[in-house]
């Protein structure tokens, strides 16, 4: 094996036939080691099916697979150097939480006892150190999910996968947990990688994002690069709820470009732009509405109050444009005319 | 690679072994009984494969294992060397079928080969050494796909499911096709269109002769109005049954629920002999009417109405067992709905609830029909002269007649009948099920009956539970009867007679019914293991293994479910009377009877208890590293316990209930009781039968009461029990 290779992943031109329907075209994909790489995606894009593949449990239809250096694509899931966290954990119910985790070590030929405390160390990392008798049913939906985290972690993979690991996990506890993920891996400096469909849990904890749409990659690149500069209106709209509206470059100079939008005219980074027709994405957040109309006018079509922010839906120029306002005292409601100001930085041209 | 090399090891060694050192042939003692050891010196048919060479046509089995031997030290583990190891497995494996079937204890089987070849010496049928010699050569096929790379290369899964097409084409087509052969074969084996011919168009299997008014219809014909008479009755009384234990305020709900154990644990005649008590010529009933009204009753019970009303108290359990999932299948928010749309219950009732059961009732509709063709028992009892089919193969075999290609022929016609109504089942029906149930708990009731339908289901199920507890009440009290019929005082002297034991000098069993029920209990515990091992593994490979002709191989098995039992009897005989497998006569095929005949219900459970543990378990193991022989033992077998414990009992109980194949293949030494009750009622003595089908009700009651206990044990879920035992657990950890 090649050693400095360890945890380095690589997909040659892999594809894979569910019989006649291709879930996966042609992918090609390079992880580093020591990588936390997600797959995102909206539902049935092929995450799920591509993570399989990586751990042996589906066989590509055509293509390699590598890992640390090794043509694995022809090896079954339990020679395999890596480990899964799955979605639903798949802890065993009639297992104690320590001999779930001493499970995989057991199988790999490490001495019961050895095992055992082994088991006890990965608890303690993951911070369940009191609970290693219970069964799995006797554990809160977030301490299994440190359990499944555990078990995969115990045999030191080269690299860990984990399919959706916060998807049943409430919303208040998924930020905590997701952090802690990212903390271990750059503790521990695995290579990981991790599907969800949560852009904002993919923007939290990625170094790199790889973005998928019927079983191809649209985009992939690190957060800053998929928010700031969407290659498609997709992925515009999957990072950060674009709307996305036409517009027109006027002019480019010195990086900057002006563009208009009806009658109203915007400076904003060129990023390569040329003068012409072109699609604008243009962030929820970064539109302000004044009341009374101007250079953009438009008017409310619903407005809904959610606690620390106003949604509104604005119609303007024929589209209509979603809109994120911090909520102030300037509130606007339904029918009300409205003109519209961007904000630059929530700009972004799509090339 | 290392495992590669090493299991290929193991499985040349057992090659050598089975050549070397077993005997090749047949052993008319019985190779277990190890009685042959002792003059192996004298007896050269005693003799292993390697001094049996002077046969010429056994020389190719040791030149293709010594070409195996010598792939393996010189050709290192791969592609190329699984190939080579297959073909030498698939020539190996399919000459012994060709010498086995070609040659035997008189020469050549065929007269053709014997024109071609001239004169050989016979052969007695394959020994231990020959069968293993097989089975090593089905290991090295399966070890050859395995290098291949065929289902990554997961020699256990491949193992696994060559071994068992393999079982399953010896034990299921091989009798299947043999039996037709044997149709076309007169006695010294030559080929002959003879019995066939005379059989096929016979005006006793065909006539309509009853429909015109002049005489009886022919057995086919009989049959199958049976069969539709039997399978709509039970529908409809399963149906109301299932209705008034979840639709209605019925008090004794739950006990309507033990009904559905009866039928698991009654021999099938049991009915028929209670039946008899009842209302035959001398039963109490009988001489009831017959005292009140002045009728002559005579033997009005022979025949088909007795016949379709003992399989209506055999059947109907079954019908209700299928149905009351159906029925609660329905999910009530549908009929919620309903109603909400301002329907009555009524209109509920027949526009929702009936349609959405439709195909749940055609599938009890067709269990029935299935049940009643392949029932044995039964007409045997009640028959008297108009039989059914399963009844003239079994007389065809046994009778003075001996016309084995008329059995041959009614077994073909009785397989074409269930046959097609389980294709017709799995075909039209398999995808129609409305039936809601999602595992979420839809909550909401079901809506209760309306009253005129309430009223009358009611009354016929009340009816129905009176009549079936006081047939099996006869059961119970007809043992301690005298003679039945003429001196009813009571006494213990049947059970006396069957079941006694001295105490002389030790202890003997001087009982007649001894012998049989040690055999019985015997056979049963060694084919209930391998029954629920061999069901559950297939369950296993069908759920979670992909591999090409899945779907066509549990096909084949669930198509074993409608081979009535009769139709098996006869062809194992035809199968295994005669090299080059020989096996009637011992308790090895009563053992392969079971485990093949029982096997589809272990599937069936099997697959159903899989489908309950998410798939993720077995990966979440294989990616842990396990293989998959650990994953199945340490994940799979300890979830799966319940259903393995209710294929054991299923197994054991219907080891010593079934008649139909069985008593085709008992034999002196090993008897099983229900032949031997059979026996009893041939000979008049209903009595002894009776209190002997008691004592066995009696087993069966406690072993399936053990298993309950056992069973519910455990629970993985959270639930009252487990927090219960957590918290326990949680205050003794607090120091006092
Ligand atoms: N075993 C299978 N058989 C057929 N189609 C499948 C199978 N598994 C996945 N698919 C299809 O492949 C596509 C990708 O699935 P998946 O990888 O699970 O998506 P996701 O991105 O939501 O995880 C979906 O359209 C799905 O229907
Ligand atoms: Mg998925």
């Amino acid at each position: 094996m090649n050693g400095h290779k360890r945890g380095a992943v690589s997909f040659h031109r892999v594809r894979k036939d569910f019989g006649s329907f291709t879930a996966i075209h042609d992918l090609d994909l390079e992880i580093e080691p020591g990588e936390l790489v997600t797959l995102l995606g909206p539902s049935g894009c092929g995450k799920t099916t591509t993570l399989r593949m990586l751990a042996g449990l589906e066989s590509p239809s055509s293509g390699e697979i590598h890992i640390g250096g090794q043509d694995v694509t022809r090896l079954p899931a339990n020679r395999r150097d890596v480990s899964m966290v799955f979605q639903s954990y798949a802890l065993f119910p009639h297992m104690s939480v320590a001999q779930n985790v001493a499970y995989g070590l057991e199988s790999g030929g490490t001495k019961p006892r050895q095992a055992m405390s082994m088991a006890e160390k990965g608890l303690d990392l993951v911070g369940l150190a009191g609970m290693a008798d219970r069964l799995p049913s006797e554990l809160s939906g977030g301490q299994q999910q440190r359990v499944a985290v555990a078990r995969a972690l115990v045999l030191e993979p080269q690299v860990l996968l984990l399919d959706e690991p916060l998807s049943n996990l409430d919303a208040r506890l998924r930020r905590r947990v997701r952090t802690e993920i990212r903390d271990l891996q750059q503790r521990l400096g695995f290579t990981a990688v991790y599907v969800t469909h949560d852009q904002e849990e993919a923007l939290a904890v990625s170094d790199r994002i790889v973005v998928m749409q019927g079983g191809r990659i649209a985009q992939q690149g690190t957060p800053r690069e998929l928010y700031e500069t969407p290659a498609s209106e997709f992925i515009a709209d999957f990072i950060g709820e674009a709307n996305v509206i036409d517009c027109v470059v006027e002019a480019v100079a010195n990086g900057s470009a002006r563009i208009a939008v009806g009658n109203l005219r915007q400076e904003m980074v060129a990023r390569g732009a040329t003068p012409g027709p072109a699609k604008l994405a243009v962030r929820a957040n970064a539109i302000r509405l004044l009341p009374g109309p101007g250079a953009l006018s438009g008017r409310v079509l619903s407005a809904a109050y959610l606690g620390d922010h106003m949604e509104y839906e604005v119609e303007t120029e024929n589209v209509r444009l979603f809109v994120i306002a911090p909520e102030d005292d300037r509130t606007l409601s339904r029918g009300d005319p409205v003109s519209l100001e961007f904000r630059p930085r929530g700009l972004a041209l799509i090339a | 690679m290392q495992r590669d090399n090493r299991r290929l090891d193991v499985l040349l060694l057992a090659a050598l072994v089975c050549f070397v050192l077993l005997p090749w042939y047949h052993i008319r003692g019985g190779f277990f009984g190890l009685g042959w050891v002792a003059d192996w010196r004298s007896d050269p048919d005693l003799w292993p494969g390697i001094a049996q060479l002077s046969r010429f046509w056994l020389w190719p089995l040791p030149i293709l294992a010594g070409a195996a031997v010598a792939l393996r030290l010189l050709c290192p583990a791969g592609r190329p060397r699984g190939t080579l190891l297959l073909t030498i497995g698939a020539l190996g494996l399919a000459w012994m079928i060709v010498e086995g079937l070609s040659i035997g204890l008189r020469g050549w089987n065929w007269s053709l080969l014997e024109a071609m070849f001239g004169d050989v010496n016979g052969q007695p049928a394959f020994g231990a050494g020959a069968v293993g010699l097989g089975l090593c050569f089905a290991g090295m096929i399966a070890f050859g796909l395995a290098e291949r790379g065929a289902l990554k290369g997961d020699a256990f899964v491949i193992g696994a499911i060559t071994l068992l097409v393999f079982l399953v084409t010896v034990f299921v087509l091989y009798p299947l096709v043999s039996m037709f052969t044997g149709a076309f074969q007169d006695f010294r084996g030559a080929f002959t269109t003879e019995g066939v011919r005379n059989n096929i168009g016979d005006p006793q299997v065909w006539s309509l002769r009853c429909v015109t008014g002049s005489g009886g219809c022919g057995v086919a014909w009989r049959t199958l109005l049976l069969a539709v008479c039997t399978a709509t009755g039970t529908t409809a009384l399963g149906l109301a049954f299932a209705l008034v234990a979840t639709r209605t305020g019925m008090p004794f709900k739950k006990g309507l629920r033990l009904l559905t154990v009866l039928p698991i644990i009654t021999p099938p005649f049991v009915i028929g002999l209670s039946l008899i008590l009842m209302f035959g010529r001398a039963g109490f009933m009988t001489e009831l009417i017959e005292d009140v009204t002045g009728w002559q009753l005579g033997r009005w019970l022979y025949g088909l109405t007795g016949i379709w009303i003992a399989q209506m108290l055999s059947f109907t359990p079954i019908a209700f067992l299928v149905l009351i999932g159906v029925v609660e299948g329905v999910s009530p928010s549908m009929e919620e709905a309903s109603q909400t749309m301002r329907a009555g219950r009524w209109r509920t009732f027949r526009k929702v609830s009936l349609p959405l059961m439709a195909p749940g009732l055609a599938n009890a509709f067709l269990i029935g029909f299935i049940e009643s063709m392949a029932d044995f028992g039964n007409p045997l009892v009640l028959g008297g002269s108009g039989g059914v089919l399963s009844t003239e193969i079994f007389f065809a075999v046994v009778g003075a007649q001996h016309d084995p290609a008329r059995a041959a022929v009614l077994a073909m016609i009785l397989l074409c009948f269930t046959l097609s109504a389980f294709l017709a089942q799995r075909l039209w029906l398999g995808r129609r099920s409305f039936a809601t149930l999602s595992g979420k708990g839809d909550g909401g009731r079901h809506a209760h009956l309306p009253r005129r339908v309430a009223v009358p289901v009611i009354a016929v199920v009340a009816g129905w539970s009176v009549f079936t507890i006081s047939v099996y009440g006869m059961i119970m009290f007809g043992g301690f009867v005298r003679v039945w019929g003429l001196d009813h005082s009571l006494t213990l002297a049947h059970f006396e007679r069957a079941f006694s034991i001295s105490v002389t000098d030790g202890i003997a069993w001087t009982g007649v019914a001894w012998n049989s029920f040690w055999t019985t209990m015997k056979i049963a515990l060694i084919a209930a293991p391998l029954t629920a091992a061999v069901g559950l593994l297939t369950a296993w490979l069908i759920v979670r293994q992909r591999f090409p002709g899945r779907t066509a191989f549990e096909f084949a098995l669930m198509l074993s479910f409608a081979i009535p039992g009769t139709v098996i009897g006869i062809s194992y005989i035809s199968a295994f009377n005669l090299p080059p497998l020989q096996m009637t006569g011992t308790a090895l095929i009563l053992i392969f009877c079971f485990v093949f005949r029982n096997m589809p219900v272990g599937v069936r459970g099997g697959v159903a208890a899989m489908a309950q543990l998410d798939k993720s378990l077995d990966e979440a193991s294989m990616t842990l590293g396990a293989s998959s022989p650990r994953t199945l033992r340490k994940v799979i077998l300890p979830l799966l316990r319940p259903a393995i414990l209710a294929a054991l009992v299923y197994s054991f109980v219907r080891a010593i209930t079934s008649i139909s194949a069985v008593i085709f293949l008992v034999s002196a030494k090993y008897n099983m009781a229900t032949a031997y009750i059979v026996g009893l009622v041939e000979n008049g003595e209903y009595g002894v039968a009776i209190a002997y089908s008691t004592v066995l009700i009696v087993v069966m009651i406690s072993v399936i009461g053990v298993f309950q206990l056992l069973v519910g044990e455990r629970r993985l879920r959270r639930g009252p029990g487990n927090a219960r035992k957590a918290a326990a657990r949680r205050t003794e950890e607090v120091p006092a």
